[in-house]
């Protein structure tokens, strides 16, 4: 199977294929459970099949069928491994360029980073053994957030791919990771890190409180609350990490100035279920307002749209109507299977019931569909499939949609 | 497998944790329904403060303070610095107001690095209520929580120890002995995870009730599968729905119900095929958490809200064996 060709439509939207074509880096987000990871690695797939060049596709926690299609199976990693041409080739793919993947090890991530910026191994390792550093990373939500932003920035920087897929951290809130550069070096910068170390920062040695501390009401009441030793170790462990200021500061900056650049673009993954729309709508909003470059829409796992044709109500009506007189007729085809037909009158009225259940939420579908309407250049549409998508056949279906054109439900 | 959990709503804290998207908040609002029906009183309690709890009732976001969502039923969001500000209050009788704004700028910081002191915030103040309630000095028997995400309930039920090992002396230390006792009560507390039949929200659940059950002293009560589909056919039916769809009956339905015809058996085909897969994934969820399971079928309604919320309500007390 070839993959389609993409097809504008008469209102000169542009193709997924036109848009990955002029950018270097594509941000997937949305709320979790959407699909987000299957949708980021269909596009990667698709830009490797025919924009060609080197594609990568980072992921943050892909499901573990789909990390196996991806050649991730191996467990976690930063280092990228190629697909295997073979894979692609046997889901009917004749791949122009290399797909590679890569899943985002938070932790090793951060560890790369302290070692970097730390001013001398000593005090790199004295961070990496704190044990609020290891809580900080794993557990500080905007860390992962920050940390995807920061790996696409390395990779980026290395010049190795033509295009950057990366599928985003599921947040609570998915405007969370566009702020995370500057929270970061706010974070790091603030006034009130350096109010909270200055007991012990007074008289140059670390770790010391050589102020009565005391006499400060905030940390009467701090001590009284969690114990002096408590608030030393964190004032102790933000003394060492600020000593990486600068060049966190800095490397946050360059991440925002790179998420604002014209060579990357945002898309955001929905389905067509309340909540995630709201959520993905609000998102696209933000997205404009902060100037980042929003791509295109993809409308994940929508219904197929036989289910609002006027035809199939009809159609589903004489079946819950007239089940008697078409069991009769259908009788006649002399199907074992159809003989009885109190028993086919019975299943007729499940399948027109079953149409109605499903296009009820069709219609709902396409309603939040056409209010969606202006949103970004590019809507997209994957349908429903009967099967989960865990495996690179299962990719290429996503992707045949994705390419095919706008808002369309036809491959 | 163990059977369903009939004694769920004797509990007296619920705890209601699953992927984003499968439906926590709703599963929350109707359980509290469900209680109210029976005639308890509940306090429902949001801790990621979305609004989506009052949401489920249609009525506006809630604050720090109860408010009725309907009769039987309080809702409240969980708020760190109010609950440190009641807290700090009740326990160590600081005068608060004034000093709180720098405070809780502190607090919110310190909390990022260090491990529970959010967290402990959030569930001390549920295991306060549960006491209250216990001991009769609350207007509720039931505390219902629409808890934080797969991701983050794990630090969040485990702040307790997690303090313990952290700070060495102070109030703080004490007092999580008690929140610790409360969460690990099976007479009293139970979480329940809702899920959805599919690939990754039931691999979130197994995973997380392995942790859950390594990590924390706290015990589980439901997986509850939310959005099931039906089943459409009897194993002799469905024969009968393939034959359908063979060409010679196929050209007999379109002659007889029109073109449409073939968009009903493909619509058909479809239902069968998207619920085939969710029971696999349901089967695989049952075989490896050993846990009751609770099903909730997939609602065919245009409908959100409160009467979504009483739908469900009324499906989850058919499983529970209510009504």
């Amino acid at each position: 199977m070839t993959a389609a060709m993409p097809r504008r439509r008469a209102d000169d939207r542009m193709t997924l294929e036109q848009l990955l074509a002029a950018k270097e880096i594509v941000v997937f987000c949305g709320s979790g459970g959407v699909g987000k990871t299957s949708v980021a690695a269909a596009s990667a797939l698709g830009a490797t099949v025919r924009l060609g060049g080197k594609v990568l596709v980072l992921t943050v926690d892909p499901a573990r069928r789909l990390a196996t299609a991806l050649g991730l199976e191996g467990g976690i990693g930063n280092r990228a491994r190629r697909v295997p041409a073979e894979a692609l080739k046997a889901a009917g793919f004749e791949p122009r360029g290399e797909l590679w993947a890569a899943m985002l090890d938070t932790k090793q991530s951060w560890d790369d980073l302290v070692l970097r910026y730390a001013k001398d191994e000593e005090t790199a390792y004295r961070i990496l053994e704190n044990r609020l550093y290891t809580n900080l990373t794993a557990r500080f939500v905007q860390s992962h957030d920050y940390i995807a932003m920061e790996r696409l920035f390395e990779i980026h920087s290395s010049g190795e791919y033509d295009l950057i897929v990366i599928d985003t951290p599921p947040t609570r809130n998915a405007i969370d990771f566009l702020e995370a550069p500057a929270r970061m070096s706010e974070f790091f910068g603030g006034r009130l890190l350096r109010w909270l170390t200055m007991p012990y920062r007074v008289g140059g040695k670390r770790g010391n409180r050589v102020l009565n501390v005391a006499s400060r009401p905030f940390y009467q009441m701090a001590d009284r609350l969690l114990g002096s030793r408590f608030l030393e170790d964190i004032a102790v462990f933000f003394l060492n990490f600020q000593s990486m200021y600068d060049g966190f500061v800095a490397r946050a900056q360059a991440v925002e100035r790179l998420l604002h650049d014209r060579r990357t673009t945002f898309a955001v993954v929905t389905t067509l279920e309340a909540a995630p729309l709201h959520e993905a709508e609000r998102f696209c909003h933000e997205l404009v307002a902060r100037k980042f470059h929003l791509g295109a829409l993809v409308l994940n796992r929508t219904l197929p749209d036989d289910l609002v044709d006027p035809a199939g109500a009809s159609a589903a009506t004489v079946c819950i109507d007239d089940a008697a007189p078409l069991a009769a007729t259908l009788a006649t085809t002399g199907n074992q299977a159809l003989a009885d037909p109190t028993r086919t009158a019975r299943v007729l009225r499940t399948i027109g019931e079953s149409y109605r259940n499903f296009s009820v939420v069709a219609m709902r579908e396409a309603e939040l569909r056409a209010e969606l309407a202006r949103v970004p250049d590019i809507v997209l549409r994957v349908p429903t499939f009967e099967d989960d998508i865990g495996d690179v056949e299962g990719l290429a279906k996503i992707s045949r949609y994705l390419y095919a054109g706008p808002d369309t439900a036809q491959p | 497998m163990a059977g369903p959990a009939p004694d769920l709503l004797d509990r007296r804290l619920l705890f209601f944790t699953g992927k984003g998207g499968v439906g926590k908040s709703t599963m929350a609002a109707a359980t509290a329904l469900l209680a109210a029906d029976i005639g308890k009183r509940v306090l429902l309690i949001e801790v990621d403060a979305k609004g989506d709890v009052p949401a489920q009732f249609e009525q506006a976001p809630v604050g720090f303070k109860p408010r009725q969502m309907q009769p039987g039923v309080l809702a409240m969001a969980m708020d760190t610095e109010a609950s440190l500000q009641e807290y700090l209050k009740l326990n160590l009788r600081v005068p608060v107001l004034g000093r709180l704004g720098p405070l809780a700028k502190v607090l919110d910081f310190v909390a990022t690095a260090a491990p529970g002191v959010k967290e402990i915030l959030t569930v001390g103040k549920i295991a306060w209520d549960v006491r209250e309630s216990i001991e009769g000095r609350a207007d509720y028997d039931l505390v219902v929580v629409d808890a934080a995400a797969t991701g983050h309930i794990v630090a969040q039920l485990g702040a307790a120890d997690a303090i313990r090992d952290l700070v060495d002396v102070g109030p703080l230390r004490s007092q999580t002995q008690w929140v610790s006792e409360i969460l690990a009560d099976p007479a009293i507390t139970a979480v329940n995870i809702v899920t959805t039949p599919e690939e990754m929200p039931v691999v979130e659940t197994i995973e997380l009730v392995d942790r859950l059950r390594s990590e924390v002293d706290v015990p589980l009560g439901a997986v509850i599968v939310n959005r099931v589909l039906p089943e459409l056919f009897t194993h002799a039916d469905e024969e009968t729905f393939e034959a359908l769809r063979t060409d010679s009956a196929r050209e007999l339905m379109v002659a007889g119900a029109g073109a449409g015809a073939t968009m009903v058996l493909d619509a058909a085909r479809l239902a069968v095929s998207l619920r085939r897969t969710g029971a696999v994934h349901i089967e695989h969820l049952v075989e490896s958490v050993s846990l009751p399971a609770l099903y909730i079928p997939y609602l065919f309604v245009r409908a959100h809200g409160l009467r979504v919320t009483r739908m469900v309500a009324d499906a989850l007390g058919e499983e529970l064996g209510i009504k």
